[in-house]
């Protein structure tokens, strides 16, 4: 009797199992085309020091100021991993650290807003057109 | 006798479940592998980069950010963000330059002052492009919305009309036009935004005569340029 309702136990553990599988296995189906457009991932350093990486979302921040602001005034380098920004700068207040020193928006301390990213993903900007050609661009 | 009935009903709940899940990963399977179930060699869409985005996916699912941190589930959503927004076909399926004109959004345009005024520059460029595609129309005052003439002059571009070279293709790595568009401003997708200028039909008519296949034609060079009217 008690060994049938261990069994019970045990096939609804495999079958809820078996739905987190599914579920994890149809969140990581083609990634890639899901990221949002204009998204940077930062990880110079990020890895190798044990944190994930930064994910910088360009859509939410160009909703609040124009390109000029980061890329002229505070002197943001197109391209991506290009700044060599880290912790020390950042608490310093350059860089990110401009804004996010809890009087423009939320300060250094919420680790996890900035560092974000699933680990190991290379330094670049997400699907861009480049990223999505199906042939390489020829001269 | 009823606790063995609950424990039966259990026991087929139990079972049910687990025969509806194989039923579910079969048909997902099915799905994901339905075009290699024929013959993997002669497929549709053998290169195409997945016909079905996800567009403006949450945070969670989008392969980017890592569901087990635990600030992801805080982050906003881009679909949240947008609802109100005019809409584009790519990117991020936002039309930024309408609703910045509509005052849907109000970013700040310098970093000491919430309240300045962008510098606006109304000089348009018009780029005369090689071939049957419309000339490439480049408006300042668009650009210096969101942008300082030094993000442009002289890095990217020489501030004098014709003197800097452009391609598609140079566009295509990340060059010139390419910096931005491709990466953050509209894709290089959207043809028509950048090439919005046609040809007039006797630059059409021009560039038919000189082909090689009007050289080569018999039809007079008349026909060749409306090849439907007769
Ligand atoms: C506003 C966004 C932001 C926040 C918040 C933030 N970081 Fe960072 N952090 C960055 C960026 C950007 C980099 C550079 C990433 C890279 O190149 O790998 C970085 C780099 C790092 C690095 C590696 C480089 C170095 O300086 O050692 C560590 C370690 C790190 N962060 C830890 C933290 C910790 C711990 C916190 C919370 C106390 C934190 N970060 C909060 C943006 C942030
Ligand atoms: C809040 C600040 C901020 C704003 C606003 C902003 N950017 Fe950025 N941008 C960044 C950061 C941060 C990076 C990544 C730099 C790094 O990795 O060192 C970046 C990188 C880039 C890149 C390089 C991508 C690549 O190819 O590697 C481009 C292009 C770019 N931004 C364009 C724009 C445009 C166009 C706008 C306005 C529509 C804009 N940015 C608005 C902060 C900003
Ligand atoms: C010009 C100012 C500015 C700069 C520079 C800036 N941010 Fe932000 N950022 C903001 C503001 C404002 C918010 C919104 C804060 C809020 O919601 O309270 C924000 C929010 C965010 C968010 C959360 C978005 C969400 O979904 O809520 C992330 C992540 C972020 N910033 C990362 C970065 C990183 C990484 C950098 C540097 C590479 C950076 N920011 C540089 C102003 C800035
Ligand atoms: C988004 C990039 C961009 C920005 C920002 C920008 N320009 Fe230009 N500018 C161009 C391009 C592209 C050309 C055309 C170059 C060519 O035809 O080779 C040009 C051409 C010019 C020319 C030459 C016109 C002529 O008839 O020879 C001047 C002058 C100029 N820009 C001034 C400015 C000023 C002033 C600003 C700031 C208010 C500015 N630009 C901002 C991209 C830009
Ligand atoms: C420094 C970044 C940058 C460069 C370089 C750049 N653009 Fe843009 N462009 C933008 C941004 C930002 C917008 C705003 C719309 C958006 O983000 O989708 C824009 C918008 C436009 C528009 C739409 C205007 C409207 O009213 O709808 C056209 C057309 C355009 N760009 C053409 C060009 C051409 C052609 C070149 C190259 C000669 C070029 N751009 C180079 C950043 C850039
Ligand atoms: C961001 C603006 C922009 C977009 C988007 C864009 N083009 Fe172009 N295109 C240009 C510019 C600038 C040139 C160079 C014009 C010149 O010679 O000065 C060009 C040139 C061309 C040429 C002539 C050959 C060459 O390389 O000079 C063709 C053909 C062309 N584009 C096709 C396309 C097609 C097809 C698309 C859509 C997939 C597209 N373009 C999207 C800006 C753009």
């Amino acid at each position: 009797m008690l060994g049938r309702r261990t069994i019970v136990r045990l096939s609804l553990v495999v079958a809820y199992v078996l739905i987190a599988v599914l579920c994890v296995t149809s969140l990581f189906n083609d990634n890639e085309a899901k990221a949002e457009y204009g998204d940077v991932v930062i990880n110079n350093y990020s890895d190798a020091a044990g944190m994930r990486p930064v994910v910088f979302p360009h859509w939410f921040h160009r909703i609040r100021f124009r390109c000029k602001v980061c890329h002229a005034d505070l002197g943001f380098k197109f391209k991506a991993g290009g700044n060599d920004i880290n912790m020390l700068k950042i608490f310093d207040g350059q860089f990110c650290g401009r804004c996010h020193n809890n009087s423009i928006a939320w300060g250094v301390e919420n680790c996890v807003l900035c560092h974000s990213g699933v680990p190991n993903m290379k330094t670049r900007v997400h699907n861009s057109t480049s990223d999505r050609l199906v042939a390489p661009v020829a001269k | 006798m009823k606790s063995r009935i609950q424990f039966h009903l259990v026991h087929v709940m139990a079972l049910c479940a687990v025969l509806g899940l194989l039923v579910v990963g079969a048909i997902s399977l099915a799905g994901t592998g339905l075009a290699q179930s024929k013959s993997p060699a002669n497929t549709f869409n053998r290169l195409l980069k997945s016909p079905t985005t996800a567009k403006n996916a949450p945070p969670a699912e989008d392969g980017v950010h890592d569901p087990q941190n635990p600030g992801t589930t805080m982050l906003q959503w881009p679909s949240e963000a947008f609802t109100e927004f005019d809409k584009s076909s790519d990117g991020n399926q936002v039309d930024w330059m309408s609703i910045l004109r509509a005052g849907k959004i109000s970013p700040w345009f310098e970093f000491e002052s919430q309240t300045t005024e962008p510098f606006l520059f109304d000089l348009v460029i018009v780029r005369e492009v090689k071939g049957s595609m419309p000339n490439v129309v480049f408006p300042h005052e668009a650009h210096t919305q969101w942008l300082d003439c030094s993000n442009c002059h002289d890095e990217i571009f020489i501030p004098e009309k014709g003197a800097n070279q452009i391609s598609m293709a140079a566009i295509l790595l990340g060059q010139k036009c390419g910096v931005c568009h491709g990466r953050v401003a509209f894709p290089v997708t959207d043809c028509r935004r950048c090439h919005a200028q046609p040809k007039t039909p006797e630059e059409l008519r021009a560039l038919a005569e000189k082909s090689n296949w009007a050289k080569t034609s018999n039809t007079s060079t008349d026909q060749t340029a409306a090849p439907d009217k007769k």
